[in-house]
C-alpha cells in the first residue's frame, strides 16, 4: 500500500529505475490528460445509470417473489442464475445478442422490433449506446442483489403489516411506511456494494467494447490497466488507482454519514 | 315464489356466504395467476439470453442468424463442441483453471480456518491488534494493491506462472477468516474442554471438534472461493502471458478475438457454455451454500 502510494510519485517502468517527481502525475492526470477525464466521466455515468436501476429493479422483483408466488424457489433460481456466469462469458454472450455483424439481426433488436422500435440502436458500435449496452450487461446479473432484498423482506415481521392494516393503511401506505423503513439497512448495504462494484467496472469494457467506440466506454480501471500492463507506466497508473480509491472512499463515507438520517436500525437507540 | 323466498332463512344466508367465499377465492386465484404471469415474464427476459446461448451452440451454421430465431435447431450439430475444443488448447485451459480453482479452495479452507481458530480460541499477545490489522486489510481496495503485488511477483519471477493466482490463498483471506472466526466463537467452549479432558491437544481440537462443527460456513467459504477463481479474469489477464498457462476465461477471450469473426458464433457459444457449466452444476448441487453465503454477507453486513 505504502509502496503504491510512493510509486505514484515516481516516473518508472520498473525496468530502468525510477525518478522522483512528486505530485506531477496527479497534476498531469487532472490538467493535461483528456483521456483520464473521459474515463472518470464514463465511470460516473455508468454508476449513475446502473446503481439506481439495479436497486429499483431488484427490489421490485424481490417484492413480487415475496407475495407468495407459486414455485417461488424456481423463480429465485431463474433470477439468480445469470449472476453465476463469469464476467467474460457475460460480455461475450451479449456481444452476440447485440449482434456485431448486422445489428438488426441481433436478438435484442429483434425483440425491440416487436415493440415497433425498428431499426434498433447500434449498441456496442454506437458511440451513444455503447455505455448503455454495458449497463445492460451489468443489470442482467442483479440476481445477487435481488436475493439479498428477498431475505431482507422475509425478515420484516408480519405483525407490522397487520398492525398497519388495522390502522387502515392500504397496500401503498404499507409499502411506504412499513416495508421501506424496515428495509433501509438492506437498501443501504446493497447501494454501497453496488456503487463500489460499478466504479470498478472493467471486464465488460475490455472485452465487449475495448473502451471504444471512440473511448465512449473507457472506464477508470480500464485506463489503469492500459497504463500499467500495456504501457508499463506503473507510477502513473498508481496515481490513477489512488484517485479512483479517493473517489470511492469519498462517496462511501458520504453514504455512511448520510445513513443516520435515512437508515433505520431496529436495535438502535433513538436520541 | 313466495314459498321459496319464505323458506328457512338459514339456507339463503348460507348460500350467500358460500357465494361470497367462492368470489373471494376466485379473486385471490386471479391475483395469484397475474402474479405468476408477471414473475414468469420478467424471468423469461432473464433466461432468454442463456437459452439462446444453449440453442446457438448446437445450431448448424445456416440457422444461426435466422429471423425470427430458430429456437430449436433443425439438427443438433455436436461438432460445434468438439471442433473448437480441439482446435484451441481448450483441454489445457480447462485443466489449468481446475488446478488453480481446486488449489485455491484447499488453500483458503485450510489456512483461513487455522487462522480463524487461533483468533477464536487461542490466547496470545497482540491478538486484538493482529485481528484489527486483519480487518483493516479488508478495506484495502483491489486496484491499489494490484500494482505492488504485480511488482512483488515480478521480482520473485512468478509472472507467467499460475503461482500468483493460487499461492496467496494459502495465506488466508481476511473476509473468510473473519466469517469463520465469528462462527467458531459461537461453538460452546465446553466442547473443547471435554476434548481436552480426553487428552486432545490444540490441533486435535481444531481437527476433530471445531472443523466438523464449522462445516456449514466452511462450505460457504469453499464455494465462494471456487466460484471466484473459476470466474476470475483480471488475475489471469495480468499474470499469464503464455498460452500454455491460460485459464478458460483467457481462452474465451482468444476465441472471441477481434470484432472480425475468426471463429463462427456457434463455436464461441459452445465454449462459453462449457466454461460456465462447472459453476452451474456446483450451484445445483450445493444451492443451500450459495444462498447461505449471500445471506450471511448481505443481511448481516
Amino acid at each position: 500500500m505504502a509502496f503504491s502510494l510512493g510509486l505514484s510519485f515516481f516516473k518508472t517502468d520498473l525496468l530502468t529505475g525510477k525518478k522522483f517527481i512528486g505530485f506531477e502525475h496527479y497534476a498531469d492526470l487532472l490538467t493535461s490528460d483528456p483521456l483520464f477525464v473521459r474515463s472518470v466521466v464514463n465511470t460516473f455515468l455508468f454508476t449513475l445509470g446502473v446503481v439506481p436501476v439495479a436497486t429499483i429493479l431488484s427490489l421490485l422483483v424481490a417484492m413480487l417473489l415475496n407475495r407468495g408466488v407459486w414455485f417461488q424457489g424456481v423463480w429465485r433460481t431463474v433470477y439468480y442464475i445469470p449472476s453465476l456466469v463469469s464476467g467474460v462469458a457475460v460480455a461475450i454472450l451479449w456481444i452476440w445478442l447485440f449482434a456485431p455483424v448486422e445489428p438488426t439481426k441481433g436478438l435484442v433488436n429483434q425483440g425491440l422490433s416487436i415493440f415497433g422500435i425498428d431499426p434498433g440502436p447500434g449498441w456496442i458500435y454506437s458511440e451513444d449506446w455503447a455505455l448503455i449496452a454495458i449497463m445492460i450487461m451489468s443489470l442482467w446479473s442483479v440476481g445477487q442483489t435481488m436475493l439479498i432484498y428477498l431475505a431482507g423482506l422475509q425478515s420484516v415481521p408480519t405483525t407490522f403489516y397487520e398492525a398497519a392494516s388495522i390502522d387502515g393503511a392500504g397496500p401503498l401506505r404499507r409499502f411506504w411506511h412499513v416495508t421501506i423503513p424496515m428495509l433501509t439497512p438492506t437498501i443501504f448495504f446493497n447501494v454501497v456494494i453496488n456503487f463500489i462494484g460499478s466504479f470498478q467496472i472493467f471486464t465488460f469494457a475490455l472485452i465487449a467494447t475495448e473502451g471504444g467506440p471512440n473511448n465512449a466506454t473507457l472506464t477508470m480501471v480500464l485506463y489503469l490497466y492500459r497504463k500499467s500492463f500495456e504501457q508499463f507506466h506503473f507510477g502513473y497508473a498508481s496515481a490513477v488507482g489512488w484517485i479512483l480509491f479517493g473517489i470511492i472512499m469519498f462517496f462511501t463515507v458520504f453514504m455512511f454519514r448520510s445513513s443516520s438520517v435515512w437508515v433505520y436500525y431496529e436495535g438502535e437507540l433513538r436520541r | 315464489m313466495r314459498a321459496i323466498s319464505a323458506g328457512p332463512p338459514t339456507r339463503t344466508a348460507l348460500g350467500r356466504a358460500r357465494k361470497s367465499q367462492t368470489y373471494v377465492i376466485s379473486r385471490v386465484f386471479i391475483g395469484k395467476i397475474a402474479l405468476l404471469i408477471a414473475v414468469a415474464t420478467v424471468g423469461l427476459v432473464f433466461l432468454v439470453p442463456l437459452f439462446w446461448m444453449v440453442s446457438t451452440s448446437v445450431k448448424p451454421s445456416d440457422q444461426v442468424w435466422l429471423i425470427p430465431p430458430a429456437w430449436i435447431p433443425r439438427k443438433f450439430v455436436w461438432e460445434n463442441f468438439s471442433e473448437p475444443w480441439n482446435n484451441l488448447p481448450f483441454p489445457r485451459f480447462y485443466l489449468n483453471t481446475i488446478i488453480i480453482s481446486v488449489l485455491s479452495v484447499v488453500g483458503m479452507v485450510v489456512s483461513s480456518s487455522m487462522v480463524a481458530y487461533a483468533f477464536a480460541r487461542l490466547r496470545f499477545r497482540g491478538r486484538g491488534i493482529m485481528f484489527l490489522l486483519l480487518l483493516s486489510t479488508l478495506m484495502l481496495p483491489n486496484h491499489i494493491t494490484l500494482i505492488p503485488q504485480y511488482v512483488l511477483f515480478n521480482w520473485m519471477g512468478w509472472v507467467n506462472t499460475t503461482y500468483p493466482l493460487w499461492v496467496p490463498t494459502f495465506f488466508a483471506g481476511a473476509f473468510n477468516t473473519f466469517l469463520l472466526r465469528q462462527y467458531m466463537m459461537s461453538i460452546p467452549n465446553e466442547m473443547d474442554e471435554a476434548a481436552r479432558m480426553d487428552g486432545a491437544g490444540y490441533f486435535a481440537i481444531y481437527a476433530r471438534i471445531i472443523m466438523p462443527l464449522s462445516k456449514p460456513v466452511l462450505g460457504v467459504v469453499a464455494i465462494n472461493t471456487f466460484t471466484f477463481h473459476w470466474n476470475d479474469f483480471f488475475g489471469p489477464l495480468i499474470y499469464l502471458t503464455e498460452q500454455n498457462n491460460f485459464t478458460i476465461a483467457l481462452g474465451l477471450r482468444i476465441l472471441q478475438g477481434d470484432y472480425f469473426q475468426e471463429f463462427p458464433v456457434q463455436h464461441i457459444m459452445s465454449m462459453t457454455l462449457i466454461s460456465i457449466l462447472p459453476v452451474m452444476v456446483l450451484f445445483f448441487i450445493a444451492q443451500r451454500y450459495f444462498i447461505q453465503g449471500i445471506v450471511i454477507s448481505g443481511v448481516k453486513g
